[in-house]
This record gives structure tokens, sequence and C-alpha cells, in this order.
């Protein structure tokens, strides 16, 4: 006897489930629960721009109110990926344009935006809210004033890191009068100075404005009169943190500042002028997030901010901390769970600063919660490994950048894998790593046999032969996006791999030994592969077959070989036929 | 750091990129420089991030071979070594914050002294695009007066006339135009009030001002054009 829950009651009960995963499998169960999930899911996450098309998704759920999308694989934020590569965002937005006038949420990653787009968007939804564009570019301010100008009901303008071109300030003066929606917002990638005098209104007319985070332009004097209009910001990025000290401005500051009760995160602090920092002590003992990443100031002026903030869980720093200070960190913030060292000096051939594994060892042992870690430095060792393996078992995310390519062991002068080794025999949970040093296929072996649960992986300038890739391929169960560059890794452990990679998001290779002959027998294996070659030195099939491809970029997709490809793309699909755009 | 070198050694003779044909855009060239790391540039071209950080001219012309070399020795201690496209992995806009706080503290007389190009863009008011200059080619206010008023004579439709006193004239239009520009501080300043070698150091981009905006900076102006007259 069929079972007689009403729908609604079904639709009840799937509101409860956020997570895609949880989704996914109820829509599994049968087709009537399939049926209803899909029509009352309401947010979906797109990994892969090119992985699905805007159609497939909107004839599957056709009542969605929030997407995020991502588009260019993540080693385009090193410039590796070409321009006019692709994952423009127009298409979705002119499909969804249509298809779903209640949208609320459009949040995007590493996509191309065009002003066009940003138009279409803040004329096409009416209920529109969140606008969130992370690594994104292709658009002006225009574009932005388009939004500000039409989305009524905006509440998050969110610019994270996207290169936008900026023709002026004038677009923040596009909100209307009325306009007092606003709960975040964040311009601090832009280059132009708005009118202060707008912004002041904007923030003094707004009262949920949660997250304010300025741009350079705005400078330290005018910092006091945004604070006193929004004494209840949580988040609250400054501007350039420099003028000559004068004691009016400071007070002033300090006033504000004191005023602030929620403060809980701040960032910006470009060209700090370090007698100004103590300006937030009053804020420091509720701080748990600090981005001073942009702060050329040295470790004892950062050391005394840091030891005001015994709170802190979250420190983005450049490596002017030096292992000092690193030090002074381990004691004082003892709730604290990520730690990022960015390089003041990336490109000098010698150290600027008392900057080295020492530093990192020291949190390893004095912060129990340490769980993400991004750490540029210039020299490291295997025992340094193993110590903060051996501390931080409940490591998740562990990125470590030696600058010099092939680094060995500085100690011993061997390769780093029984470092890395420690790192994924010890952090069972670890789900993201990146590697850097001299490395051989033994670290690959370790990594195949323990990262159990590691999901991203990044290699370069590491390995000796087709066996290190296979061991990786072979034995990371969980593994979903893989990024190559600079390794001797080839044909045999990619085709012999063929199937996993089916299983995976995405597989980047780029200046390794991959044939053109493998990627067109790939493409012609795996029919659900995207198998795109990447190369700007003109048609592959006009070097000899052996001639390894400039760059790889292998990902599954329902949606098959994809239209908008440049020039220098070609897609190796199951007819064998060499595709040109 | 020999095991290193032998590896790439190694890469280098499976590599045929010495016998085959390539297609680039004329002036691409391989970086190849023997030293402390051997490495080629995979897809033959300079990428941004080596033009820039190799610190010796941003557009990659003009350099002699003698200005290289001094370049080479001032800006570091140790030799140049080649910049690997994308490596270390610092995102663009952290690498382009150094390397501004760097050179403000720099003496901008090094800069002069390279021959380093500078080109700025150049808004205008109403013109649907911008344009780009090299500061650098002009030796004067009026040179880059000249310019500009052709460079966008094609969008007003009367007289571009900077003589006036740095007040354009558009005499069909009857709006006037100011050439303004953004200094190192950020602030929008008129052109012409210092002397032309510090404007030229301390210009970040250009903006052609319709006059209603240009309100604040109008009486200097004014004051000038009576000055010449």
């Amino acid at each position: 006897m069929a079972y007689s829950f009403p729908e609604e009651v079904l639709e009840y009960v799937f509101a409860f489930l956020s997570s895609d995963k949880d989704r996914n499998a109820v829509s599994l169960v049968c087709k009537s629960w399939y049926e209803i999930e899909r029509w009352c899911r309401r947010r979906v996450f797109i990994g892969n721009c090119y992985a699905v098309s805007p159609q497939i998704v909107i004839r599957r759920f056709p009542e969605v109110r929030a997407v995020k999308i991502k588009g260019k694989p993540h080693f385009a934020d090193f410039n590796l990926v070409p321009e006019r590569w692709g994952a423009y965002v127009y298409p979705w937005i002119s499909a969804m344009a249509r298809s779903y006038p209640w949208l609320e949420e459009i949040k995007l990653k590493r996509m191309v935006v065009t002003d066009e787009s940003l138009e279409l968007i803040s004329k096409s939804f009416k209920n529109f809210k969140v606008l969130m564009l992370s690594s994104c570019e292709g658009f002006t301010t225009d574009g932005l004033s388009s939004i500000a100008a039409n989305c009524r009901n905006l509440r998050e303008l969110d610019l994270r890191e996207s290169d936008v071109e900026d023709l002026s300030g004038h677009w923040l003066s596009h909100f209307p009068d009325n306009f007092t929606s606003l709960v975040s917002l964040n311009m601090s990638c832009l280059g132009s100075e708005v009118s202060f005098s707008a912004l002041e209104r904007l923030v003094s007319r707004c009262p949920n404005l949660k997250t304010l985070r300025l741009n350079r332009a705005v400078p330290v004097e005018k910092l006091a009169s945004l604070l006193r209009r929004a004494p209840q910001l949580v988040e609250f990025g400054t501007g350039a943190y420099s003028t000559e000290i004068r004691t009016d401005i400071f007070s002033n500051l300090v006033g504000a500042f004191s005023g602030c009760k929620h403060l809980k995160s701040l960032s910006g602090f470009w060209d700090v002028v370090p007698a100004y920092l103590p300006a937030m002590y009053c804020v420091c003992s509720r701080i748990t997030s600090l981005n001073l990443s942009y702060a050329t100031v040295q470790s004892p002026d950062l050391v005394e901010l840091i030891s005001q903030c015994p709170n802190l869980k979250c420190l983005w720093v450049l490596d002017y901390i030096e292992d000092a200070g690193l030090k002074a960190l381990s004691s004082y913030c003892k709730d604290l769970q990520e730690l990022r060292v960015f390089p003041s000096d990336p490109y000098s051939a010698e150290p600027n600063v008392s900057l080295t594994e020492q530093g990192l060892v020291t949190v390893s042992a004095g912060c129990p919660k340490l769980q993400s870690v991004l750490y540029f430095c210039r020299q490291m060792s295997n025992a340094a490994l193993v110590a903060i393996a051996r501390n931080r078992p409940n490591l998740i995310r562990f990125r470590l950048c030696i600058i010099e390519p092939q680094a060995p062991d500085y100690l011993t002068l061997e390769p780093l894998d029984t470092g890395f080794g420690a790192i994924v025999e010890h952090c069972k949970e670890l789900r993201r790593l990146s590697l850097s040093g001299l490395l051989t296929d033994r670290v690959f072996e370790y990594i195949g046999t323990h990262a159990k649960k590691l999901e991203m992986l990044s290699i370069a300038f590491a390995g000796d032969s087709d066996l290190g890739l296979h061991y990786v391929l072979s034995g990371c169960e969980s593994l979903r996006k893989l990024e190559i560059r600079d390794c001797p890794f080839g044909d045999k452990a990619l085709l012999a791999n063929a199937a996993k990679l089916e299983t995976m998001r995405s597989l980047w290779m780029s200046s390794c030994s991959v044939s053109y002959g493998a990627c067109k027998l790939l493409g012609q294996k795996m029919p659900n592969l995207n198998v795109e070659v990447i190369d700007e030195r003109g048609p592959p099939d006009s070097r000899p077959k052996t001639c390894p491809v400039e760059k790889l970029y292998v990902y599954r997709t329902v949606a098959g070989p994809r239209a908008d490809k440049p020039d220098f793309v070609w897609t190796m699909d199951e007819d064998g036929a060499l595709r040109l755009s | 750091m020999e095991v290193g070198v032998m590896k790439m050694m190694n890469k280098e003779k499976l590599d045929l990129k010495e016998t085959e044909l390539r297609l680039g855009l004329p002036g691409t060239e391989e970086e190849i420089i023997m030293g402390k790391n051997l490495v080629m540039n995979s897809n033959g071209k300079r990428g941004y991030t080596e033009t820039v950080d190799l610190k010796l001219n941003i557009s990659g012309i003009d350099q002699t071979e003698y200005q290289k070399e001094k370049n080479l020795y001032k800006e570091t201690k140790t030799p140049a070594k080649a910049q690997v496209v994308g490596w270390p992995p610092v995102r663009s806009f952290r690498k382009n914050i150094m390397a501004v706080q760097k050179s403000d503290s720099e003496e901008t007389t090094d800069k002069a002294e390279i021959g380093v190009a500078t080109f700025v863009k150049v808004s205008m008011d109403g013109a649907p695009y911008l344009r780009k200059v090299d500061l650098k080619i002009y030796t004067s206010y009026q040179e880059l007066f000249d310019a500009l008023g052709k460079m966008f004579s094609s969008f007003t439709i009367g007289m571009m006339d900077f003589m006036n006193g740095s007040k354009l004239i558009d005499h069909l239009n009857d709006s006037d135009y100011f050439p303004t520009y953004e200094d190192k501080d950020g602030d929008w300043m008129l052109v012409g009030d210092v002397p032309w070698k510090m404007f030229v150091e301390s210009c970040k981009r250009l903006r052609i001002m319709k006059g209603a905006e240009a309100i604040g900076l109008a009486p200097r102006a004014m004051e000038k054009c009576k000055n010449r007259n």
C-alpha cells in the first residue's frame, strides 16, 4: 500500500535539509520524492560552470532562490590560465532572468562578469538581495552603478578580490536615498575614491549594516565619522591607515572604536602608520578575525596588537611578523584556528625577514585548535614538518609554500618526503594540502596511502615519474580537485586512472609530460569528461605526437564539450576528431 | 640543489622546444638564464608576473643591454633569477600592494635614470573608451596637451584647445574641459601646477573632466587664464 504522506508534509521535512549531499540522497529514494525535492530546492551550488548547463539546472530545479557558481580553475589566480579562456556568467544570468524571477542570491567565483550581466541582474530579479563576486573580472564600476540604482532590496554587495575596471567612485552615489536594506558592503578591491558624503549618508540610513569593508582610498581621518554612524558593525575594514600622526585624529578614532561593542573582525590596514594601531586596542578583546596581510608593520608593533586579542581565531599577516611574533601569537592566542602568513617580498633571492620554519612549529605547538594553515617561507626541514604533524593532528588544511622551487630539507639536504608523509599520516582529517620543496615519488606514495579524506591537492615542481601521479589517483579516495604544474607526470598514470577522473570535479596539469596523443585517447575513452588541451603555441597536431601539451584541464560534465572555447583550447571528444573552435 | 638542477636539465632534454615551429606574438622570448636555477618558461611567453617583477621595465621595450645589467645589480644583491610564471603562488593584487609600497620608499630618481615607460590611463568624460599615454615620451605640458588633443579630437565636435591656460574650450558645445590627474596620494589635481618632471613622477592617471565637475578646481584655472591672457 502506498504511504499517504501528503506532499506538503514531505516538503516541510525536506526544508530542514540544507546540505546538497542530503538533498541529493533524498531525491534518489523514489520518483515522487525526486519530484517533491526538486520543486522545493532553493539553493544550488555549481562547482564548475562547465559541468552542467543553465538549461539543465533550470529544468530540474524550477524554484531556485540562490545560486553559487564557480568558473576558472584555481591556478587562474596565479596567471596560469590564459585570458579569454572562458567562465562567462552571462549565459547563466540570461537563462535565470527568464526562469528565476524570484532569485535572491548570486555568488560567483573566478568568473567573467560583464557590466551587461550586472545590469541584467539588477533589472531581472525584483527581490534580489545578495551579490558576491569573488575573484571575478570583466566588469567596471558602471556595472556597480546599475546594481546600486536598481536593486531596491539589496542586502549584500561583496566584491572580494575581484579585478574591477575602476572608472570612478560615482557608483556608490547611485544607491537611492530611500535605500536602507544594506547589511554588508565589501568594496576593498576598488581603487578610486567614492563620494565620502554619499558613503556617510548610506551608512547612516542602513541600520542593519553589519559588515563594512572600505577601500584603500578612504583615509584614516574619515574612519571615526563612519564608525560613529554604525556602532553596530561586526566586521570592519579600514582604508589606508596612514597619515602623519595627529592627536585629534587619533583620539577621535579611539572614541569611535570604543563605541563599537560588536566588532569581531578587522581588515584593511594599507600603508599602516604603526602609531595608529593602538586606536583599536579597546576592541581587541572581542576580535576573532584579523587581516593584517596588507600591513607593512614590523614584528614588535604586530605583537603589541596581537597580544591584546586573546579571542583571536583567524589571523592573516605578512611575514614581517617573524618567528618572534609567531611565538608571541602562540602564547597569547590559544583559540587560534586559522593562520595565513604571506610573503612581503616573494621575488627577492635573499630572505628579507627572520621568518623560518620555526615560527610555524611554535604556533603548531602552542595553539591546540589550529586547523588551517597557509605559510610562505624560505626554508623547511623534515624535522619541523614531523613536529608540526605530531603537534597538530587536527589539521584540516595545510598549504606550505617554500619559495624556492625544489628546495630540500635545509639541514640534511634530503627531499621533504618524510616531513609531508608525517603530515598525511598524523592528520587524518586533512582535506586540503599544498606541497612544495624537493619531493620524490615517495611523498606521493605516502599521500596515496594515508590521505583518505584529502579533497584538494596542489603539486608543483615535484616527483620523479608517472608513479607519483599514479599513487595519488589510485590512493586518494576523497580526491575532488587535483592541480599540478611542472611535474614529470605523463600519459601512463593518466590513462591508467581515467575512471578516477569521473569521480573528481577536475584535474589541472600544466608544464608536465602529457602527450597530445594521450589526451585524445582520454577524450575518446571517457565521454563524461571534457578533456581540454590549452596550448597557445598553435594546433596540437602541428607538433610531434609525443610533444607534451602546455596545459591540460580535465573535468566531468553532463553538458558536453563547451561551445565558447577560445582559439587556444582544443577539446578531445569521443569521435576522436580534432575539434577546432 | 644539484638534484634539482639535474632534474630540470633532464626535462629540458625531452622537450623539443628548440626544434619546433612556434606560433607566438612577435617579440616573445624564452627566458633561459643560467644560474642557480635552469628554468624554462614553458609557453615561451613572458608572463605578467615576470614582466613586472624583473623590475627591468614595464613595457618591455626600450631597454638597452647596458641598462638591463645595471638594473640587475642595482635592484638585487644577488643576480636576478628568471621568474617562473605564477610562482610563488601569490595573487596579483598582493604583489601590486607590495610593489607600490616598495616603490614609494625607493628614490624616484632611479626610475628616471632607468627610463621606465610610464603608461597612465586617460579618461575623458563622455568618451566611450579610455586611452593610455606614456608620459615619458613628452618633455613638457604643451607636448602632452597636443597629444591628448589629437587623441580625443574624434570625441568632441568643437576644437580641442589646450592653449588657453589649461582650459579646453569646446566652441560648439560651449562646455569646458579641464585636464586633471590623480597623484600618488590619490588626490585629484589640476594638470599644470607642478614642474613637468615632478608631474610625471606623481601622476597615476589622467582624467579630462567636464567643467561642471571641476568646479573646485576652476578658480585656479581661471586665475591661470587671467595670468596667461
